[in-house]
């Protein structure tokens, strides 16, 4: 990782001295141990603030919008996919884009390995595969390749798809006989077992919307759940105008989800909003063809017509 | 959408999608009809329906 710390180091000094993009957009340690958080820097002296580990789970797509002049962005697979979703839908232009790709070897689920600590972790660090951590009772060597969180697991675009610059060697892609192991299981209940599990899912709910301001297909000025006229949907802690949220937010990313995982890593209630979510990426996948992020030429699914396009279930 | 909502658990034959022309009288009889005894063989849907009181 220290390698990949330097390099991006290395490249945003280089760009911005040579004034060849205005800002940098990456990762800087966060406030808490595993915590990290995006910044934007524009002063060469703030190159020291960024950094890049096994924690940085949010996906930096989110936020390249709005910006004035060349932006450099720091992107592992699936940011760099979502990338590509934002020049399709016409959020950026490629031009104004400096992509620094990162080969990521993975994220881990932070919380999966608080669980493992009674008290506070106060230190985090990693070597390779091994993560070290430290609270105040205990200290912990793990193994990282056990705490990865699920969607990285079943990720098959680890590499980022466009790239100005690469931080490292392009990483192995793994290729899955199974790529949606957790969508089958929920399709093998019948319906009212489905119901009970989202019912479950989305017990805790407390209608942050951290998912949906982490995540980077959701940018509309004004969400759904925001609109009073007509109000779409219910803002207080029913359950059915909770469901409808996570029902209608999964719905609006059909075929443009990269399963990032930033919501899940956002969600203060650890509530895998990916359920919703997965379906979806399962069902463009096999209707479709489809992955979202992969090409610049092509318009979502949902966002084009073909003849060839699944129409049995209209009667 | 059919599909994300049969995975949450709503039945499928609760939802419906269908193309009639304003000239198809026939054929919009024979939809609602058709949906009127599928939803009946599945009695009330008491899913992702408001308890306002």
């Amino acid at each position: 990782m220290d390698t990949y710390i330097n390099k991006i180091r290395e490249l945003s000094l280089k760009l911005l001295k040579k004034k060849e993009v205005v800002k940098v957009i990456g990762f800087t340690k966060g406030t808490l141990p595993m915590a990290t958080s995006p910044i934007a820097i524009s002063l060469e002296q703030d190159v020291e603030k960024l950094i890049f580990n096994s924690t940085c789970g949010l996906n930096l797509a989110n936020y390249i919008r709005n910006h004035k002049g060349k932006i450099a962005v720091i992107a592992k697979g699936c940011d760099s996919r979502n990338i590509i979703t934002h020049i399709v839908e016409n959020q950026i232009p490629r031009e104004q884009l400096h992509i620094i790709g990162v080969p990521c070897k993975g994220m881990i689920d932070k919380t999966k390995v608080a669980s493992l600590f009674d008290d506070d972790i106060i230190e985090f660090s990693e070597d390779n595969d091994t993560l070290l951590l430290k609270s105040s009772s205990k200290e912990e060597r793990l193994n990282k390749q056990d705490y990865l969180r699920e969607n990285c697991k079943l990720c098959m675009h680890k590499n980022p798809v466009i790239y100005d610059d690469l931080v490292g060697d392009l990483v192995d892609e793994q290729t899955l006989d199974t790529p949606y192991p957790d969508v089958e299981q929920i399709e093998n209940m019948d319906a009212d077992t489905k119901w009970q599990h989202f019912d479950k899912l989305t017990k805790n709910c407390i209608r942050c919307y951290a998912c949906r301001n982490a995540c980077p297909i959701c940018y509309c000025p004004t969400c759904f759940v925001d609109e009073s006229g007509p109000q779409w949907v219910g803002k207080g802690q029913d359950k059915t105008d909770v469901n409808t949220f996570h029902f209608l937010r999964a719905f609006h990313c059909a075929g443009r989800c990269t399963d990032c995982g930033a919501c899940v890593e956002a969600c203060p209630m650890d509530i895998n909003v990916r359920d919703f979510t997965r379906k979806l990426n399962k069902d463009s996948f096999e209707l479709f063809e489809w992955e979202a992020g992969l090409d610049l030429t092509k318009r979502p699914p949902l966002d084009a017509y073909s003849p060839n396009d699944p129409n049995d279930f209209i009667k | 959408m059919g599909n994300l909502l049969e995975h949450m658990g709503i039945e499928r034959d609760r939802v419906h999608f269908s193309w009639i022309s304003s000239a198809e009288a026939t054929k919009f009889v024979d939809v609602v009809k058709e949906i009127s005894e599928k939803v009946r063989a599945l009695g009330p849907n008491k899913k992702l329906v408001k308890d306002y009181n």
